[in-house]
């Protein structure tokens, strides 16, 4: 298989605190990545790092063997290769649910017009979000906004899409929507990292797992491996306390249904 | 009597035929005012220290001098060294400037009031940072100013009245004649406010109800 992303010994510090500290590991092709820790643990940090949204302090991420670091005045280029979702969704609240996913296309990757609607619309469609496509981002749920913020990371058509807590700000009955269309994409070989707490969600595509805390890789494998016997005492404590917390949820969204 | 109401209404019609010179004066001023505030707001939220910090002396300055002094200032001042002006464009600058002083203001807190997220989401689709700015930032931007700026242009219009001092034919310097040659000192004065009421009251509603518009937008959003 071939490696798409390669995170290499990155730091990144706010001020004088350190907020991700020596973080490496590689992203295959087609796979789902799910990152997860406690808040404070530099995930999302992280993200921003991979896709030079804030560049890193030291050390570098490889985007099919280009050295990120190095594009200079190109990063903004190489950084529309990676799709990104956020925790509150950040659509542009000026434009209607077709325009969101388009002005990248048009902006960035220079599409003519109709080719870019056409090509947003597909990707409208894959999220579900068709008969919506001309409301505007306040009229939508929580979950239809994150719908459509998929949509907007898909239509560029990345190499990875980077998923920060794309659940953590939605309502618990609007969550499956979200992640069954996550489950859509990871089922498509879409190359994938996703910030998450959703286990159910890990356990059913991850093939890899990795457990932050403080800046750190506390331990990483396979979903089986955190499951079965993990071998550090902070990701046991920090799972035991994930199942208290979602573990009702969890056995429910095993068969996550479109609301 | 009828004679009596003619000459009531032609004194009324000479009043009204002031008001575009004093809307005209709004729409240069405010433009002016609109030119040099917004790009002095986005240094002063995106700028760098120094930038900000001549930005902020700029507004505490304009903000702070009456309109009346600046009209004068350009009426008399500038001819002393170049050119004469005429009384309309010394009273468009000073107003257009006295404004961008506000609209600074105005913009710099609806720049604020756009969410970080929204930088980071254009910047995540491949954006510059200018493109981010004029196609996701400002043009949030300028829905979140659109009540506060409307009082301003209503704050403006009344203050075209000031530019009477320096002989531009307002209403108010129309006002003025009727009285002159009428001896009657409170009619053209009632006829000038009921004027300038007419004209700013419904934009003063507008601007409420774009208010309440603005917080559904902020907190849908």
């Amino acid at each position: 298989m071939t490696t798409v992303v390669s995170v290499e010994d990155v730091w990144k510090l706010y001020g004088k605190v350190e907020v991700v500290k020596g973080v490496s590991f590689n992203v295959d092709e087609g796979t789902t990545t799910v990152i997860f820790g406690p808040s404070g643990a530099g995930k999302s940090t992280l993200l921003r790092c991979i896709n030079m949204l804030h560049p890193p302090d030291r050390g570098t991420v490889f985007l099919r063997g280009i050295d990120l670091m190095k594009t200079g005045s190109k990063m903004s280029y190489y950084r529309s290769k990676f799709g990104m979702v956020f925790q509150h969704f950040n659509l542009f609240s000026h434009l209607t649910v077709l325009d969101n996913v388009m002005i990248g296309l048009r902006v960035v990757k220079r599409i003519p017009e109709d080719e870019a609607r056409a090509i947003a619309m597909k990707a409208i469609e894959k999220v579900r979000m068709k008969d919506w496509c001309k409301q505007y981002p306040s009229q939508l749920s929580g979950g239809q906004k994150q719908r459509v913020g998929i949509a907007r990371a898909l239509a560029m058509d990345p190499e990875v899409i980077l998923f920060d807590e794309p659940t953590s700000a939605l309502d618990p009955e609007l969550i499956g929507e979200v992640l069954q269309t996550m489950l859509d994409l990871a089922k498509e070989k879409k190359t994938m990292i996703c910030v998450t707490h959703e286990m159910g969600f890990a356990k059913a595509v991850a093939s890899e797992m990795i457990f932050m805390d403080e800046g750190v890789v506390v331990e990483s494998g396979s979903p089986e491996h955190f499951f079965t016997n993990p071998t550090s005492e902070r990701t046991k404590r920090f799972l035991s306390r994930l199942t208290e917390l979602y573990g009702r949820h969890e056995k429910s969204d095993t068969a996550v249904d479109e609301k | 009597m009828s004679s009596l109401f003619d000459l009531l209404f032609s004194h009324f019609v000479f009043i009204v035929e002031g008001l575009p010179i004093a809307l005209s004066l709004t729409a240069y001023g405010l433009s002016l005012g609109f030119l040099v505030g917004l790009p002095l707001a986005i240094l002063r939220v995106y700028g760098g220290t120094v930038a900000r910090l001549f930005v902020s002396t700029y507004e505490r300055v304009m903000r702070s001098v009456p309109p009346l002094v600046l009209i004068f200032l350009f009426y008399f001042g500038i001819p002393m060294t170049m050119l004469e002006i005429p009384g309309f464009l010394a009273v468009m600058l000073a107003l257009g400037l006295c404004s961008s002083g506000y609209q600074s203001q105005i913009f710099r807190g609806a720049l604020e009031s756009v969410g970080r997220g929204q930088m980071d989401a254009a910047r995540s689709l491949g954006m510059s940072r200018l493109q981010a700015m004029r196609l996701v930032i400002v043009p949030q931007a300028l829905r979140f100013a659109l009540p506060s700026w409307a009082n301003e242009l209503a704050t403006m219009i009344k203050d075209t009245s000031l530019a009477f001092v320096v002989g531009v034919a307002e209403l108010m310097r129309r006002a003025d004649y009727v009285r002159a040659a009428t001896f009657d000192p409170v009619m053209p004065y009632l006829v000038v406010a009921g004027i300038y009421f007419a004209v700013v009251f419904p934009i003063t509603r507008l601007a409420g109800t774009w208010e309440q518009k603005k917080k559904r937008l902020v907190t849908g959003a």
